[in-house]
């Protein structure tokens, strides 16, 4: 477990009162977030717990009511996903923001594409289509996630996973700072759901913090160093991993654990 | 999200399934991925057909002329209606954008003795400032595209009645520049008018533009699915507005071409042009749905409607079937996109 090592960094994201409210809904009500630098944090809570909308809230998707947020220190308020981008943090959506009729390699680069080396390129804004599919080629085959005979076929007519597995590719190559996956693994094969788990364990190993939402706990205690545990639009508890048992955090996230009952069986952090 | 998608290996056919019905799913398959396949065809059958019914008449060179010089302004405001239309919007006041330009030209040129030049660009300029009206309005007022062009439709149409105050500029008063589009040369045995080349050359550009640029690639990605364009840090509502703005100019090219055309400026040309540039969009294979199609499918959409007029008014139909045709042609346009879609629905 590397939870501690970093304790003494700089956190490389923290959010404090997050507020975002749908008309009468009240989706975030002052949510906080602490991502340290290099560590896998899971976010789990039931549906309507408000995890969609704290990572949207994070990526720049959806703008905060009220609250706060720092990337590595640095006060951000980002007002759109490409702001985010620009910063380093990148963003699997649960509901994947792909190009349906669109192929791979267009999607992978989508909104940073490659263009032609040399004036056909400066002066014509030539896309470099042959580089784009080579680079999609090497880096699905180098992630092994998806095993796919035609990079030009539309991802519509991809399955649900293999679009998923795009999507996770996507994040996981062009994330420089954060990478957060909403539901990565929710409609992917046991295989690879492990070659997902295996790429955030890397990626983390790599030095770059990873937030997964999953409602699969044995993934998440199988990769996250840290769990967040979101409930009726807050955090409720932040926990070391090693420090709870699945069952306590099961009874958190529903609300049939109250988090000042559980500090006698196991160290709950109140930061 | 619904996974149950239809992957093409899932299409192929099962032994269950006759070989007839493997064909048929190929075949769809086929025009899903190569959106220019069904028009093509359809341009060809449609003048083999004619050059069998109504004979040399209709396969002269002189003849094939004349159609690409009547289906020239609708093909022009037919790329401006494509690229609209790629975004998942369509524009309703192409035409009188079109008309207007065309007056703007004519009124600076003759009526207040501008040279020729700037007057030209000047009405290029307003087909622009015209599409950005409509992209503000869409992008800025968060306006359905049908309802704000609805509604710039009238606005452009009474612009173009004051300015020109109902009058149309004769021919003999055009300066040459502005009717330059409208002469020919001669090329193996027919006449081509400048005007045929230039729009060739636009739906070339185009064509290059939304295939080969990012540009492109980001115009198609927003009519496909504009959320996760967003998501994906494309700059949606700046795409949405360049689009509108590059169909104006578009359209201001077209009211050139108009001019060059009809020899003369009138403001009351160009009535029929919004409803033949959706016609010719799409006869052409583009999706009203967005993301979907091809730009020189437009091409061969206005040649397809070009060709039933000029075969049908040749075989000595009345011109009532011609109308009538061209909506059986539009009805079975959409009928087979949906079709088509359904590979991945
Ligand atoms: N765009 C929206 N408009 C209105 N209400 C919304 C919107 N997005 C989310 N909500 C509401 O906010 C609450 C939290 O939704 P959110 O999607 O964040 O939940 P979640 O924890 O991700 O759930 P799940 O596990 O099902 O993905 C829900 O009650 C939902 O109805
Ligand atoms: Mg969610």
């Amino acid at each position: 477990m590397k939870a501690g090592d970093t304790a003494t960094g700089v956190p490389a994201l923290e959010a404090r009162g997050l507020v975002k409210r749908y008309g009468h809904v009240t989706a975030l009500g002052g949510a906080d977030v602490d991502l340290r630098a290099g560590e896998v944090l899971a976010v789990i809570g039931d549906n309507g717990a408000g995890k969609s909308t704290l990572i949207k809230c994070l990526s720049g998707a959806e703008i905060p009511d009220a609250g706060q947020i720092r990337l590595f220190g640095e006060p951000v308020r980002f007002r759109s996903p490409l702001d985010a981008r620009d910063h380093g943090l990148e963003t699997v959506y649960q509901n994947l923001a792909v190009a349906p009729s669109r192929d791979i390699p267009a999607n992978l680069f989508l909104g940073r594409e490659r263009r032609k080396p040399g004036p056909l390129g400066s002066v014509l804004r030539l896309l470099d289509k042959k580089r784009m599919r080579e680079e999609t080629q090497e880096l699905l085959t180098s992630l092994g996630l998806l095993t796919i005979q035609n990079f030009s076929q539309p991802v519509e007519t991809l399955s649900g996973g293999q679009r998923q597995g795009v999507a996770v590719a996507r994040a996981a190559c062009f994330g420089s700072r954060v990478i957060i996956m909403d539901e990565p693994t929710a409609a992917l094969g046991v295989r690879e759901s492990q070659r997902v788990l295996d790429l955030i364990r890397e990626i983390s190993g790599r030095g770059v913090p990873v937030i997964l939402i999953s409602h699969d706990m044995p993934h998440v205690f199988d990769v996250a160093d840290r769990i967040h545990i979101q409930r009726l639009g807050r955090r409720v508890a932040l926990v070391n991993t090693c420090d709870i048992s699945m069952p306590d955090a099961v009874a958190l996230m529903t609300g049939a654990l109250h988090p000042a009952e559980i500090d006698g069986r196991s160290r709950v952090e109140h930061p | 999200m619904a996974h149950d998608t239809v992957t093409p290996h899932a299409a192929d056919p099962p032994a269950t399934r006759s070989a007839k019905h493997g064909l048929i799913a190929r075949g769809q398959a086929a025009l899903h991925t190569k959106p220019l396949l069904g028009p093509l065809v359809v341009l060809l059958l449609a003048s083999l057909f004619f050059s069998v019914w109504v004979g040399s008449r209709f396969s002269d060179p002189l003849n094939i002329s004349l159609i690409v010089q009547q289906v020239q302004i609708i093909g022009m405001v037919g790329i401006a209606q494509t690229l609209v239309v790629l975004t998942a919007g369509i524009d309703l006041s192409v035409g009188a954008i079109t008309v207007l330009a065309s007056v703007v030209m004519g009124k600076l040129a003759v009526d207040s003795g501008l040279p020729v030049l700037p007057a030209l660009l000047l009405g290029l300029v307003t087909g622009g400032v015209c599409g950005g009206l409509n992209g503000t309005l869409v992008t800025r007022f968060r306006i359905p595209p049908f309802i704000a062009t609805l509604g710039t439709l009238s606005v452009f149409s009474a612009l173009t009645l004051f300015y020109s105050q109902s009058e149309t500029i004769r021919a003999q008063d055009v300066p040459s520049l502005l009717s330059w589009p409208g002469r020919s040369i001669h090329v193996l045995g027919t006449e081509v008018t400048y005007s045929s080349l230039l729009m060739v050359g636009c739906f070339a550009t185009v064509a290059y533009l939304l295939r080969g640029t990012a540009w492109g690639a980001h115009l198609h990605a927003v009519g496909d699915n504009p959320d996760g364009a967003r998501l994906s840090g494309i700059r949606t509502d700046r795409v949405l507005l360049s689009v509108y703005v590059v169909a104006g100019v578009i359209c201001g090219l077209a009211a050139w071409f108009l001019i060059g055309r009809i020899g003369s400026v009138s403001p009351q040309a160009g009535e029929n042009l919004n409803l033949q540039s959706i016609t010719a969009v799409v006869i052409g294979g583009t999706s009203l749905f967005g993301g979907r199609g091809h730009v020189l499918g437009t091409l061969l959409g206005s040649l397809i409607v070009g060709v039933f007029s000029s075969g049908l008014a040749l075989a000595g139909v009345e011109a009532l079937w011609q109308v009538f045709t061209v909506g059986v042609l539009v009805v079975v346009a959409v009928a087979a996109d949906q079709w088509i879609r359904k590979v991945t629905a």
